[in-house]
């Protein structure tokens, strides 16, 4: 398979992770969205490890190597964020992403 | 500068009223809080005043032969305001024969008058604060007799105008006395004007206010105009005599004294025997030399009508203080009459007379209103045995204005009688002859009243039981001040008097001494002059003890018969309801078109100028509104504007904000394509 | 072979993403969203990276996607949430165009390769599991990746757990 059908596929991947963030009405949805974002540059990181492959093991290696970190962000900040959420629920009784609008003030 | 004088005498003179002026101040400021409200201090002030100005004086008539010359002069001792020679103003010191003699005379019968009061007022609320203001009218008077010019001379003038509406008004709570004090203010008034007018035009044309070089000027002027006296110059002394006429309660003038009995009577004493009419007279005599031939029959006329005018009244008043008063006036009129006619020592001498026995009765009427609490006659009578030492020192004073022989009042009235017949024989005319008419019946008015009010008063059976049962002797320090007037009222004439003003007389500026056919008739006219007087004198003293003593003649028949004229004359000839009727509503309408000028058009200008300013704020602040403003207003809107797009994409909402940032990145991206 | 193979991880993939961005259930959605992880998981396999495909199946589907259904769990269904934006449809309708584009620019550019064909994968990539636990290959790395993962968790237990404070005053808008 081409680079450019992986890549395809994580640029659709990535969007519909971000109409995910956008389009929802659940805080745990952009959640969601983000992981499916990472997962798309995930996808990315891979896809272009393997086009390096032929630049020596050190090179082709390192996408990996950044994927993995990414997928321990994913984890780290899926941890966070939830914590996030619930404090927010608390806080608003609701979980709606237009609620905590605290920002515009 | 006379042998004799220096720079001792500049210190003991330059006291003579700086020492009252202190005591005014001391005693305004600390004299409540003294012992005894601080009278003491005036009148020690003016005790030493007093012997300081005997002293001066005894220096003057201790030299043998007198100097009718004699003059010292210490000008310009202060400027007051800063000048050019002729412009200043300044405080300096004039004491020549006339400033002497008005000096002792003046500070003695102040100081008495001072040590008076201390009886008198004794328990007033306003104790401390009646000396204060005596002791600054005397200052004021004294410091005008020693004034070497007409500035420093005006500005005692018209601290002894305030002094007068301060001390007669010191019963401010009685409506009477407060009226008074304004009434004789306002009326004096008009003549300080014409003082000041007068005063201003000897400055234009002769360009300097010491009074030496004014005289020494007059006859240059008289020179240049072909020994006339141009008008202006007659302007200025008429106008300058209506000063005195004002001060001096001259017709048509006069209606302020009488009312000016609502003070305190030691005020009145002050006002009428040593402080403010003498003012007047003293101006007459210092400002002779303006006065033209005319004017000096203007003055007389004046003077010798005032005399004749004041003593009818005082023939029909009751009230003992306000018999005085008119007699005052009558004496005043004397006194100028005598100077118009020329007899400017005459005139000085009377006044001089004059201030010693109406001081002294004055001071009687005092300590007689003291005994019984009445001014009025009808409840007296009677109080001789109860008031032996009042009563003999006013018999004294009565008997000098009356013009008895070998009292003071005697040699003064018959000089003046004598300069005034002698003016008539010597011109020979109607006019000129009105004088001595005037004067010779005006003495033997003088006689009756003065009579008629000690009889009325000591003589006869007490109408009044109760106040006779209460009336009593005053103190010894009201009745001593009695005494020592009495003697020179007694005495004053021929102890040193006469010869002494004979010879002041030669020395004034603008005297001339009459020669060879004048001389011949002043001669014979003062020999005429003593016969008349006596006869006046006489009949006067006779016809009152007819009326009141013996009661042959009844006033009350008398009255009846010339009703009509004893009641205008009782009335005081109706001159204040005169007054009232026009020159009151005449000042009224000058008020009031003044009112009017002042609301209307004064006021118009200013409002007017004010709605300038208004229209002028109106577009400077249109333009700051609109255009200032504006400005300012539109960069806010504009950010106001910016800031409402802005507030469109802030939202506040996490979703948004990433649909933002992708389609930023998206925007960025596409630019980096396109590149 | 592998055509199919990456026909079937990517439709499994793309689909489940769908699905979990269409779904009205939130729970739905979030089971759809294994099934994309597992698409993700199959296509890293394809990609020659072993190690990474078990440890996103590891991660993703055991750790992160229970995390999510807890957190589901302890917070309260809104009806509204039920909802999709319109905007959902128009950015899948931009999906498509920007993945062609993607794939064209990724064939036309300079990262385009010999016959449009990716290399043959390092065999070093299928054991990077090991070079993880070696001194001189990838040792500090990972441990620092696990001392931040302790932080993280550390962190979001203590968030979770604190009371929070009273809510702010309502004030006018």
């Amino acid at each position: 398979m081409s680079l450019g059908a992986y890549l395809a596929v994580a640029a659709a991947l990535f969007v519909l992770g971000l109409a995910m963030m956008i389009a929802r009405r659940n805080l745990i949805y952009i959640l969601m969205g983000i992981e499916l974002i990472l997962n798309a540059a995930n996808l990315n990181f891979v896809a272009f490890s393997r086009h390096a492959a032929n630049a020596g093991t050190e090179v082709a290696l390192r996408g990996q190597v950044f994927a993995l970190i990414v997928i321990l962000l994913a984890v780290a900040e899926a941890a966070v964020a939830l914590a996030i959420v619930l404090h927010v629920f608390r806080l608003f009784d609701s979980i709606r992403p237009e609620d905590p609008d605290l920002l515009r003030e | 500068m006379p042998p004799g004088f220096g720079h001792a005498d500049l210190l003991r003179l330059a006291a003579i009223p700086l020492l009252p002026l202190v005591a005014f101040f001391v005693q305004t400021l600390l004299g409540r809080f003294g012992p005894r409200k601080g009278d003491w201090i005036p009148v020690l002030a003016l005790g030493i005043a007093a012997v300081l100005g005997v002293v001066e004086f005894g220096k003057v008539i201790i030299q043998k032969p007198w100097d009718p010359a004699f003059r010292a002069e210490w000008p310009g001792l202060f400027d007051w305001i800063p000048g050019a020679a002729g412009a200043k103003a300044s405080f300096g010191i004039l004491y020549d024969n006339l400033s002497a003699t008005m000096t002792a005379a003046v500070g003695l019968v102040a100081f008495l008058i001072h040590l008076f009061s201390v009886g008198y007022m004794h328990g007033d609320r306003r104790y401390a604060s009646f000396f204060a203001h005596l002791s600054l009218f005397s200052f004021g008077m004294l410091g005008l007799v020693l004034s070497d010019n007409f500035v420093s001379f005006f500005v005692c003038w018209e601290v002894m105008g305030l002094c007068s509406y301060l001390l007669i008004g010191h019963f401010s709570e009685k409506p009477s006395a407060a009226a008074a004090c304004k009434k004789a203010f306002l009326t004096t008034r008009i003549g300080d004007v014409c003082l000041f007018l007068g005063i201003a035009i000897l400055w234009t044309r002769l360009g300097t206010f010491r009074f030496t070089e004014l005289w020494e000027a007059v006859p240059r002027v008289l020179a240049e105009n072909g020994g006339a006296y141009p008008g202006w110059l007659v302007a200025a002394g008429l106008l300058i005599f209506g000063g005195a006429v004002g001060k001096s309660a001259q017709f048509p003038l006069h209606v302020w004294l009488p009312d000016a009995m609502e003070g305190p009577t030691p005020v009145s004493a002050m006002i009428h025997a040593a402080t403010m009419v003498a003012a007047g007279v003293f101006l007459t005599a210092r400002a002779f030399l303006f006065l033209s031939p005319e004017a000096r029959l203007v003055v007389a006329l004046v003077g010798s009508f005032t005399a004749i005018f004041a003593a009818t009244i005082g023939i029909c008043q009751t009230d003992i203080k306000r018999v005085l008063a008119y007699s005052t006036v009558s004496q005043l009129g004397y006194m100028i009459a005598g100077i118009g006619v020329g007899g400017i020592a005459a005139g000085l001498f009377h006044m001089i007379t004059h201030a010693t026995f109406k001081a002294c009765l004055f001071l009687g009427s005092g300590s007689v209103i003291h005994a019984v609490h009445t001014q009025e006659m009808p409840q007296m009578g009677g109080l001789r045995r109860r008031m032996p030492i009042t009563y003999g020192t006013m018999l004294v004073s009565t008997l000098a204005i009356a013009g008895v022989p070998l009292f003071a009042g005697f040699y003064s009235k018959d000089a003046i009688l004598g300069s005034v017949l002698a003016h008539a024989m010597e011109r020979r005319s109607l006019v000129d002859a009105l004088p001595a008419i005037f004067l010779f019946v005006a003495a033997g008015m003088t006689a009756f009243y003065m009579f008629r009010l000690l009889i009325l008063t000591f003589h006869g059976a007490p109408r009044d039981r109760h106040a006779f049962e209460h009336a009593h002797e005053s103190p010894p320090v009201m009745t001593i001040p009695l005494f020592i007037l009495a003697f020179f009222a007694l005495s004053g004439g021929w102890l040193f008097g006469r010869s002494w003003f004979l010879q002041l007389g030669k020395g004034l500026p603008g005297m001339v001494e009459p020669t060879g056919h004048a001389a011949e008739v002043e001669h014979e006219a003062h020999g005429l002059a003593l016969g008349g007087s006596l006869l006046a004198a006489g009949l006067g003293i006779l016809l009152a003890f007819a009326f009141y003593q013996w009661k042959k003649l009844s006033a009350a028949a008398w009255a009846q018969r010339w009703g009509a004229v004893h009641r205008c004359v009782k009335n005081k000839y109706y001159v204040d309801e005169f007054y009232l009727a026009t020159v009151v509503p005449l000042v009224l309408g000058l008020t009031a078109v003044q009112r009017w000028f002042d609301v209307r058009i004064v006021d118009g200008l200013v409002d007017g100028a004010g709605a300038l300013g208004r229209l002028g704020a109106a577009i400077s602040g249109w333009f700051d509104r609109w255009v200032v403003d504006g400005a300012v207003n539109l960069v806010g809107w504009l950010t106001q504007l910016w800031g409402g797009v802005a507030r469109l994409f802030q939202t506040g909402r996490i979703q948004t904000y990433v649909a933002f940032g992708v389609a930023g990145a998206v925007a960025a991206a596409a630019l980096v394509l396109m590149a | 072979m592998e055509r199919i193979a990456f026909a079937l991880f990517a439709a499994v993939a793309l689909g489940g993403g769908l699905v979990a961005l269409f779904h009205r259930s939130i729970v739905h959605s979030a089971f759809a969203l294994m099934a994309t992880f597992l698409g993700v998981s199959g296509l890293f396999v394809l990609l020659g990276a072993d190690f990474l495909a078990v440890v996103q199946l590891l991660i993703y589907v055991g750790g992160i996607l229970v995390l999510i259904l807890f957190g589901l769990m302890l917070t309260r269904p809104d009806p509204a949430e039920r909802k999709v934006r319109r905007v959902a449809f128009v950015l899948t309708a931009v999906a498509v165009p920007a993945a062609l584009l993607v794939g064209k620019i990724a064939a036309a550019g300079r990262w385009a390769a010999e016959e449009g064909k990716l290399p043959e994968p390092q065999p070093a990539a299928r054991e990077l599991g090991l070079l993880f636990l070696l001194k001189d290959a990838y040792l500090i790395p990972f441990e620092l990746a696990a001392f931040l993962l302790t932080v993280a968790l550390v962190g979001a237990v203590y968030l979770a757990r604190q009371t929070p404070p009273p809510p702010p005053p309502e004030e006018p808008r």
